[in-house]
């Protein structure tokens, strides 16, 4: 045996040492990576809160940059984050829809006369149903869309003022960069 | 170290350390079974087939939510959806097992399947059993291979002797 084939052990070590830090590390293991990333909008139709008689489909997303944030009155965080929603459907023109996520609509409505309502429109979406099309296991989640209706952007959990700086604003400039030079 | 023990014992070692290494590896495969019995939905099916095809599914996926739980065995509300979801999958729309698991993966991505698929990103996770054991089995093949005797000349002797400090030989 070689003096240097002593070190295989250390070596070894090292490499699980590195392995386990990497694995170990504090993210948030709740948080998924988006399936849908980069992908078209899936198809739906639903109905729009407060005006049943309304139908949407995914035509209605399409034309402009839009944030589709799902939400619910039972969801504490979504509380906690509307402030930030209404503060930046007042500051930066972007296009907000909601995606009530089985919720009971009349709460829902209540909520929106009570705390504000930053939504161009909302969809209802009581059972879950178009939840499971966007690959939603909880609330908030919001996705960013361009104006072709693709998923540029997916947040799991609140926007608040730092998220939106960091990481929802650079991509909404980039997005109306690209618009002006087409 | 291991020269100085008979040839029995040393094969023993080996054993034992190859049979530690297939309990460690093998430790990472536990069955769906161990997990306990989940909540039950109210859920008809046309045929017992159907219905059959339906558990083992719901046995397959873990719930997006919970971070060890399959869809059967966790009474998360996303997971009750998404048993709904199979059954519909299953029942209304007739897919078969393979379309069910497309469906899912793709809106929930790899996260709900036990296996990852083979990719880029997963290769080292799946190939790393395999170089263990190749690893195990050169460290295996290396500690039983005979060791040639050693023969010393009378000037090695000598000097042995001398380093010893025996001096009276």
């Amino acid at each position: 045996m070689s003096r240097a084939s002593l070190f295989v052990p250390l070596g070894l070590f090292a490499v699980i040492l590195v392995l386990g830090y990497l694995g170990f590390r504090l993210d948030d293991p709740h948080r998924l990576p988006s399936a849908l990333l980069n992908k078209p909008f899936p198809e739906f139709s639903a109905t729009v809160l407060g005006s049943p008689e309304r139908t949407v489909t995914r035509a209605d997303l399409v034309g402009a940059p839009v944030l589709v944030n799902v939400w619910a009155t039972w969801c504490p965080t979504c509380k906690a984050e509307h402030e930030e929603l209404m503060r930046i459907d007042r500051e930066s023109g972007l296009r907000i829809v909601g995606v009530n996520y089985k919720d009971d609509p009349m709460k829902a409505m209540r909520w929106l006369v009570d705390f504000g309502d930053p939504y161009e429109f909302v969809l209802e979406d009581s059972d879950g149903s178009l939840g499971v099309e966007l690959g939603v296991y909880g609330a908030p989640e919001s996705f960013l869309l361009d104006a072709a209706g693709t998923i540029v952007y997916k947040r799991v959990g609140e926007i608040n003022p730092r998220i939106w700086r960091d990481e929802i604003l650079p991509v909404v400039s980039r997005l109306e960069l690209a618009s002006t030079h087409e | 170290m291991s020269d100085r023990r008979p040839a029995r014992l040393r094969v023993l070692t080996a054993l034992l350390w190859a049979l530690t290494s297939a309990a460690v590896l093998g430790g990472g495969f536990g069955p769906a079974d161990v997990w306990a019995d989940g909540p039950v939905d109210a859920f008809e099916f046309p045929s017992p087939e159907l219905e059959a095809r339906y558990r083992s599914l719901i046995d397959e996926f873990r719930c997006p939510k919970c971070l060890n739980t399959n869809l059967s065995g966790s009474d998360a509300p996303i997971a009750k959806d998404l048993r709904g979801t199979v059954r519909r999958l299953l029942v209304e729309e007739g897919m078969s097992d393979r379309e069910v698991r497309d469906y899912l993966q793709a809106r929930y991505g790899d996260f709900v399947l036990y296996d990852p698929p083979f990719k880029p990103g997963t290769w080292v996770l799946w190939l790393a059993p395999a170089a263990f054991v190749l690893i195990g089995l050169l460290v295996l093949f290396r500690m039983l291979r005979p060791r040639a005797a050693v023969s010393l000349s009378a000037a090695d002797q000598a000097r042995i002797r001398e380093l010893l400090g025996n001096t009276d030989a």
